[in-house]
Order: C-alpha cells, then structure tokens, then sequence
C-alpha cells in the first residue's frame, strides 16, 4: 500500500512536471554563486526576463567561486534535466568544456553569463566588459586628481578574469592617455574586507604623496575606505570603487568615495535569459553581448535606473 | 650545526630572547629599507593588524600546546560577528548584549569541538574540521547570506575603533581601542596559562595526556573547558573584526585558522603539545603582521610575501625539531 502510494506520487509528480515543461521551455542558469548580492541581483534579472518571456528558470550556484567541482556537479544534474537552454557563468573556462560539448550533442543551446568560455560552443556571451568599465574608471580617476600624480591600486585577485581585466584596463588606460600620472603599487587581498584595509593602510603608508585608490571589487573598496578613513586621509585621497553595497553607497553619500563603477547584474540576468529564448527559437545572436555598466556617484546614486543596480 | 642550533635553543629563555630579537631586526630591517616604515602611524597600523589574528592565535595556543588543533577558529569567529549582528542590528538589543552574545557563540562552539573530542573521541583535526563547516554554514544562514551592518548602533564602531587612550593623551593622536583589548586580553591568556590550574593541567595533557589521567586529572572536562576558553577569544575576534569593519561579514573568515596556527608555531609552540607560551604567539602574530607589512611597504610583488611567509613558517619548526632532537 505504501509501495503503490509512493509510486503514485511520484508519477503525479512527473506528469505535472513535463505538463509544465511541456507548456514552457525551461531553462537552466548555473552562476558562479549564490550568497553574493550580486548573484542575487543577476537571479532577480532571470526571473523578471522568465516572466516576460514566460519560460521558467532555474537558478544555483556553488557557495564559494572556488567550487569548480560542485559546479561541475551542477551542471551534471542541470544536463540530466535535458533543459531547452543553458546558461552558465562558468568558475573554469575550461573545466566546463565537456559538459558543454554533452550540451551541444544533446541540441542544447548555451550561453554564457559574465564569463565567458574557452570555446565556441556557447552562441553568445552576455557579460561586463571589464576592461571597458576599469578603463572608465581610471578616467574618472584621472578627472579628479586632475591628470597628475601618485595612484595606486587593491584588486581582489591576480588569477581570475575579473581581477585581470579590471586591474588591467585601469592601468592601460592610465599608460595610454595619462603621461603625468603614475601607478606606484598594485596590491591583492582576495576581495577580503580585513585584508584589504590592511593592505591599503601599508600603501598609503609607502607612498605619502599618494592622491587615489581604486579598489577593484567590492571587499577591496571597502578596505581601501576603511584605509582611508583609519589614515585620517579622507578628503586628500580620492577612493573608486567597483561593483556595490551598502558600505560602498553610504560612503559616496558621505563623500569618502568619490563614486564607482556598477555592473548592470539585473540587466545581465535579463539578457541571458532573453538570449536563451532567442537562441532556443534559433534566431540569429551576437557572439558577446555587452551587459553595460554604470559609474555612479552622489549626483545620481537614486536615479532608479541606477538604483536596480546597486544592492545594499 | 644541527647540534650547535639546537645547544643554542634548548633554553626556553634564550629562545624567547632570540624571537624577541627577531622581531625587533626585522623592524631594523623595514626601518632601514624604507623611510616610511618606522612611524608612529605605521606602528599602529601594524598593531591594529595584528588583533584580529592576534586573538585567535591566543585562543588557539591553549589547544595547540594540549597536542589538539582548532581549524574551525576561522569560521566561528565569523559566526560570532554574524550573531553580534543579529543581536544588534535585527532584534535591537542592547550593544553590550550582542557582544556578549557573539562571545558566547564563540564559547558554544568550542564547547560543542571540546565535548566532541573528550567524550566522542573524534580526533581533533575532524571535530574541528567538520565545526569549521557547521559555523560557515550557520553563519549563512542566520545573516541570510548577506552583510550586516550596525549603523543603528554607533557605539558598536568605538569598541575597536574609538580612541579612548587618544583622547586621554591628545599627543598619541588615533590610538584604536582595538589595541587596548588586544593587550588586555594578551594578559588574561598569560595569566590563564601560567598562574591558574587550568594553565598547569593545560600542559599536563600535553605533555603526557595518559600520566595526567592517571594522576586523577578530569582530563576530558579539562579539555572539553579548554576548547570552550579558545571559543571564547575566537569570538572576541570576530566582534573586534565587525567593529572594525562595521559590519558582519558571512562570508568572510575561511583561512585566518591557518594564519592563527601560522603566528602560534612561529611563536615556539610546539605543534606536537606540552610546551608553549602567550609571549611566544604575540611575538609570533607581530612577525607575521610586521612582515606583511614590511614587505608591502617595500612594494614586494603578494607572489613573493605569501612564498616569504612559508619560508618562515617552514624555518621556525625547523628549529622546534632541531631542539627537540636534542632533548631525546
């Protein structure tokens, strides 16, 4: 009896299942986390673009972004699903390329999500261009110390694409377009709050004549921040951030940071999962498409399109 | 020369002597190479960088020198702020409560590691282990993976970052309080470990944990208090860090265990048990902090600190077996 409950159900619950996948097509989104703000953002993105579009998402990621196995294992299951569509922030270029060829065998479209993938499989891409958006902010930087003098930089990581290409889009820009500034250090604390405050407060210590820090993600903002606020240097070093948070906002308020560059996270969502719904109809996509970015500071801070973008 | 160094190390004092001395050429060093080293400023910076793993290395020394090991120091302090964080900023409670209730997080935890140990018999390194994972993940839970932040409590800040000494003597300019508990709590540790019974029996089970039983010590209520008083600075680290930082971060915290066990075997704390002391880790934390510092301050590519930092590491075991070898 028991036996023959159970069996029921369960087919119940298969039928409703492929009655629902049946009616709309679903899609698989596999980030690179969950517990990050940002992620979150990117989810609230999907979500709204899969009630658009009516399709229905689902959305995991491993707890830290240096689970490559546990991703790995996720997009195993999401395969097994056989979903209309793919998307995945990969942890590892490379170490997905299997699953993506499984994917690609199997007729599954993929797309890329804020990363992209050492391989042509993925239609399209949709993410930050990084090197756009540090180059933007060494602009910035430029602008405020008025083109001349002492600059220094704290990156989460000298490993991963994101550190790279924030880290070497501020210095490139700076290299080409501004002879009279000068990059004097470029240091790493993981995107750790504690790490970064320390790290910062040693820059600023070597280099006295020092006139703005970037930090490059949000860990490192808010360490240079702290640096800053703990040297007693606010006011004579101009601090720029990158991505968001409470912290991050409530010092722009202040006026400690003079502002920051946001990724558009809930416009990425969005475009992935409208991409999805495109390429699953197979419409034609561009290979990268760009999520944009916003630089924001005390003037526009509660513009509600910036707003969307900016999680507390 | 084996035999030479370890002739040289054999004495508890000299050794202490000889760390002392360590620290201070590495400070001769840093002085010499860079101008803006050796200031004021700096040194605090330095010492404000040294409490957070400052505390946890106290704490972890107790259990260090009974032969155990504590990997979960890390994420329980992160626990620890994370519950501060509830305390205050969700259900409003009074400062002084939250603290004290991030402390005894702290003190839960290694209780629940102690009781695990003496009366499950787990090995240390596994209850520990699996604690590590327990407190990263309740911490997420509980902040609903997300920063908390006490701006509604003002005064939650001045608890590391105020300047009580500062504002006493206006010539010391910024002097964190943060500092201030360091040095206090530098001294309850020593006192602990050198003038309490619980400091005598601390040693005893790691010297011989099967004499100690035998010479009719509790020795699993001993341990099981012993893991409790590490929770307890571990979770006076973590309401230091979120007054520093302000805010509780859960996701911060995996990896400042081994920076901690890092300072206490620099600091002549035998990993195998039995033989320790306060000053040592201190000194062990500072050459730590220092060092980062120092090499920071030079503009040393981080590829290069971190491989420095293991050569350190590797060198001052090197020299607790070197001495022990002697002593068999």
């Amino acid at each position: 009896m028991k036996r023959f409950l159970i069996v029921t159900l369960i087919s119940l619950f298969l039928i409703g299942f492929s009655i629902t996948s049946a009616q709309r097509p679903y899609i698989a989104m596999i980030s690179k986390g969950f517990q990050h703000q940002f992620w979150q953002a990117v989810k609230m993105g999907a979500e709204k673009a899969a009630k658009d579009l009516n399709v229905t998402i689902t959305f995991e990621g491993p707890e830290s972004e240096a689970m490559v196995d546990k991703q790995i294992e996720m997009l195993q299951a999401a395969l097994a699903k056989k979903p209309a569509a793919l998307c995945i922030a990969a942890l590892d270029s490379k170490a997905v390329i299997p699953y993506l060829e499984k994917a690609h065998s199997m007729g599954i479209p993929v797309i890329g999500f804020d990363s992209g993938v050492d391989s042509d499989i993925p239609v399209t891409t949709v993410a930050t261009d990084n090197i756009k958006a540090a180059g933007y902010a060494a602009d910035m930087m430029a602008k405020f110390i008025n083109r001349v003098g002492e600059v220094a930089l704290v990156v989460h990581d000298q490993t991963s694409r994101t550190g790279i290409d924030r880290r070497d889009g501020f210095v490139n820009r700076i290299k080409q377009k501004y002879p009279l500034i000068k990059i004097v250090a470029i240091q790493y604390g993981g995107g750790d709050h504690l790490k970064s405050t320390d790290l910062a407060k040693a820059i600023i210590q070597a280099h006295p004549r020092l006139k703005g820090i970037f930090g490059a993600n949000e860990g490192s903002a808010i360490g240079v921040i702290n640096a800053v606020r703990e040297m007693n240097k606010v006011g004579k070093i101009v601090v720029i951030g990158y991505d968001s948070g409470k912290q991050q906002i409530d010092a722009i308020k202040s006026g400690l940071m003079a502002g920051a560059i946001t990724q558009n996270p809930v416009g990425m969502g969005y475009m992935a999962v409208e991409a999805a719904v495109k390429a699953i109809k197979g419409e034609k996509l561009p290979k990268f498409i760009d999520s944009g970015f916003y630089w924001y500071d005390k003037t526009n801070i509660d513009d509600p399109k910036i707003k969307q973008c900016l999680y507390e | 020369m084996a035999e030479k160094l370890s002739a040289l190390f054999s004495k508890s004092g000299l050794r202490q002597i000889l760390m002392f001395a360590s620290l201070f050429l590495l400070f001769a060093f840093f002085s010499l190479a860079s101008p803006n080293f050796l200031t004021y400023e700096n040194v605090i910076a330095i010492l404000l960088a040294t409490c957070v793993n400052g505390l946890l290395a106290l704490g972890v020394t107790f259990v260090i020198i009974t032969g155990g090991i504590d990997l979960s120091i890390g994420t329980v302090m992160t626990i620890s702020s994370v519950m501060s964080g509830v305390f205050i900023t969700f259900w409003k409670l009074p400062v002084f409560v939250g603290v004290l209730g991030g402390i005894l997080t702290g003190v839960l935890a290694g209780f629940i590691n102690g009781t695990v140990i003496s009366k499950m018999k787990l090995p240390p390194f596994i209850a520990t282990l699996g604690m590590m994972m327990i407190a990263k993940g309740l911490a997420l839970v509980v902040s609903g993976c997300k920063p908390i932040y006490f701006n509604d409590a003002p005064i939650f800040n001045k608890i590391a970052m105020g300047s009580i000494l500062g504002s006493i003597f206006p010539g010391l300019g910024e002097f964190p309080n943060a500092i201030l508990w360091f040095i206090l709590f530098i001294i309850i540790a020593h006192i602990i470990l050198t003038r309490t019974a619980l400091g005598r029996y601390t040693f005893a089970i790691g010297s011989n944990e099967e004499a100690a039983r035998l010479s009719g010590l509790n020795v699993d209520k001993w341990k099981t208090i012993i893991y409790a008083l590490c929770g307890m600075f571990v979770g006076i680290a973590g309401v230091i860090m979120a007054s520093r930082l302000n805010s509780a971060q859960p996701a911060l915290g995996q990896g400042y265990e081994l920076d901690a066990i890092a300072a206490v075997v620099i600091g002549g704390t035998s990993l195998r048990g039995g033989e320790g002391s306060i000053i040592g880790t201190v000194i062990g934390a500072l050459i730590m902090s220092t060092l980062t510092n120092g090499l920071r301050i030079l503009s040393v590519p981080q590829e290069w600190q971190i491989v420095v930092s293991g050569i350190i590491i590797i060198g001052a075991v090197y020299l607790d077996i070197i001495r022990r070898s002697r002593e068999v």
